[in-house]
């Protein structure tokens, strides 16, 4: 199936760095997905790059997206997802998954 | 005027005795007739339009009379009035494509719900209805009572003594409503013995045995390799260990068939036991031999297992266990079916499984517009007992919460079953899990039901586990709040895209909602690392050796 491609830009409220300058976790299996977080001057936004092969979810990916920025409050950060066919359950988890394996890597 | 003379008192039996004589040309030695013979065998006893009993559930399969019956002539054996607790054999449909069979009247037909949907459309079928096993087995002995009854038995010795043994299951009930009204038992064995393990089945309720070619089918269905389980399914999990089984002390327990529930199994012996609640939970369950449950059962937690079935693989693991499994004076397994789903409608504080879609209502069935599935026994624990007179404290906390008890009972103590469904807001290819109707009406309509097959009805349902959290619906004091409850817990589907974050706010001052936050529970350690046993070579490890899983997991 044609993959398609979805652009997302947040602001959170309190802006807060990511931990690293790079990181990646996840695999794209089946019902999952990999995520790369780079940090960058963005001006206190946080962007998103969705490729996935699921259509008709746009709303919903902007939802768990936002919720994530909402509960986080990162900026200055690019993030990109490939997905393959990950639920928005999935979605979340593995995106706070990476920030908390993050957290703990910049710790030492 | 009725004389005398003209009423008959016996007229079933009469007409036994004259199948029995027809047939006699096929039995040889005792009881025995040859697997060659059995077509003929089957034309000889059966009439048109008998109830006829073809053992068969969601294990075990007398799937050489199945065979059998497929073909016999159906200008001679036609429109039988099929009674059965599954469909699950290609053969089982066959019966209906060429006319020997007409009604049925079940419980279950996974495999074959599609092929199923379809006969009906096409007028080959006609179904009566569709039953819980409890329900199914209590018509046999009113309304539904088979003339013709053909079950499967591991052994039989020469008199007609059958061995059903690890997977008894439904033999007994099926042979006894069928011989105490003067029916005709046919059992396919796997061997002819001189002396049988022990008796399941006296001989004198057994007139024919025929050794069938091949050993009866078993359904590896309980299996689930741990390999499969996903994180989300481990945080489901953590929320039911935590926000359910701690929280109400539960003791008493059925695990619905899923990767749900092995996840819950497979953390006992790590989460649990690191919230300090072995021995405060888990200790009984009504349950299949779950080989996910090895490594509690070996950890301490499990004091006893009352087993529907059998598991293909788990016999000596079980045989090794007498402490825990319910074994018989030869030490192998009996299962009972119809006694463990008794045992699972009166005896349990709480049902928990997985469905396929919720309503805004809180309904929830695993039908879907183009199969009929049907229930199996789910429905028969996924209920709360009515009929339950005695007390445990998970059970009376429940229906002290409840919020209708004022209402129903005048406030006079009551207990409830918890009736859990754990439930992924979106499955695989992004199939909600929450909708507006169930497909299950569409279903009815199409098939033309009296009912929409519902597994687990609204007011029967206590909790909803997600990824979001729990909704701890009895707690709600009318509909309006019931179905709030359940827009939170329903994440990004079109129902939960309807929540209102203000009354969500509300329900979770209240503890009718708990996110996993509220339970003290971090999302981001589900993770695999947590389970017990990875794959299916760590249970096996975990069983001492003693457990052997089938060919299709035995992937190392």
């Amino acid at each position: 199936m044609a993959l398609q491609e979805l652009h997302y830009t947040f602001r959170a409220t309190e802006p807060q760095p990511f931990p690293l300058g790079w990181s990646h976790s996840g695999v794209v299996g089946s019902g999952d997905m990999e995520v790369m977080f780079e940090r960058c001057m963005l001006d206190g936004e946080i962007r998103f790059k969705v490729v996935t092969p699921v259509r008709g979810f746009e709303r919903v990916w902007e939802q768990v997206l936002g919720r994530f920025v909402n509960e986080t409050n990162l900026a200055d950060v690019s993030v990109e997802i490939n997905d393959n066919n990950a639920t928005p359950v999935v979605v979340l988890m593995r995106l706070r998954q990476a920030l908390k394996e993050a957290r703990k890597e910049a710790e030492g | 005027m009725i004389t005398e003379e003209s009423v008959s008192w016996d007229s079933l039996l009469q007409d036994t005795r004259a199948r029995l004589a027809a047939a006699a040309p096929y039995v040889q030695a005792g009881k025995q007739v040859a697997a060659a013979d059995a077509v003929k065998l089957l034309e000889a006893v059966l009439r048109p339009g008998d109830k006829v009993n073809l053992e068969g559930d969601n294990q075990k399969q007398a799937d050489f009379l199945a065979g059998c019956l497929c073909r016999v002539d159906p200008a001679q054996v036609h429109d039988l009035h099929m009674v059965q607790s599954v469909l699950s054999l290609d053969r089982h449909l066959d019966l209906f494509d060429k006319g020997i069979a007409k009604k049925l009247d079940f419980s279950f037909s996974g495999p074959q719900a599609g092929r199923l949907a379809e006969y009906v459309r096409a007028g080959k079928l006609e179904i009566g209805a569709i039953h819980t096993y409890l329900e199914l087995y209590g018509r046999y002995f009113i309304d539904l009572t088979p003339r013709v009854a053909l079950v499967a038995a591991y052994s039989a010795d020469r008199n007609g003594n059958l061995y059903t043994g690890a997977n008894t299951e439904d033999t007994p009930v099926i042979v006894e409503a069928t011989k105490f009204k003067q029916g005709i038992v046919i059992v396919q064995v796997n061997e002819i013995v001189d002396q049988v393990p022990r008796v399941d089945i006296p001989a004198d309720w057994v007139d024919f045995i025929i050794q069938s070619p091949q050993p009866f089918y078993i359904e590896p269905l309980f299996t689930r390799d741990p390999a499969l389980i996903t994180d989300a399914q481990i945080l489901r999990a953590m929320m039911v260990i935590k926000g359910i089984y701690a929280e109400y002390g539960l003791q008493r327990l059925n695990h619905g068939i899923g990767f749900d529930t092995a996840a819950i199994e497979l953390l006992l012996p790590t989460y649990g036991e690191e919230l300090g609640l072995k021995g405060k939970i888990c200790s009984y369950f009504a349950l299949n031999p779950h080989p996910t449950l090895i490594p509690a059962i070996e950890s301490g937690w499990v004091r006893s297992v009352c087993c529907f079935g059998g598991e293909v693989g788990m016999e000596e693991y079980v045989k090794a266990r007498p402490d825990v499994f319910f074994i018989g004076p030869d030490g192998t397994m009996r299962s009972n079916r119809c006694l463990a789903q008794t045992a699972g409608h009166y005896a349990l504080d709480i049902f928990i499984g997985g469905t396929l879609q919720i309503d805004r209502y809180g309904n929830s069935s695993t039908a879907t517009a183009t199969r009929i599935a049907g229930f199996g026994g789910a429905p028969n624990m996924g209920c709360d007992a009515r009929g339950r007179r005695h007390a445990t404290s998970g059970w009376l906390r429940c229906g002290e919460e409840y919020g209708l008890q004022q209402e129903m009972t005048g406030g006079l103590p009551r207990g409830k079953r918890l009736v859990v469904q754990l439930q992924e807001t979106f499955r695989e290819k992004m199939t909600p899990g929450f909708v507006e109707e169930l497909d299950a009406v569409q279903l009815a309509k199409n098939a033309g039901l009296a009912l929409p097959p519902v597994m687990i009805y609204s007011d029967d349902l206590t909790h909803i586990v997600t990824e979001e959290g729990i909704a701890y619906l009895h707690k709600c004091a009318d509909m309006q709040e019931r179905m709030a409850a359940i827009r939170a817990v329903a994440g990004y589907t079109d129902i939960g895209l309807q929540e209102d974050p203000q009354e969500t706010a509300a329900l979770r001052k209240r503890g009718i909602f708990k996110t996993a936050e509220d339970l003290g529970i971090d999302p981001a350690r589900a993770n695999r690392s947590l389970l017990a046993a990875k794959n299916m070579r760590e249970l096996v490890h975990w069983s001492k050796g003693l457990y052997t899983p089938p060919a299709r997991f035995h992937n190392w």
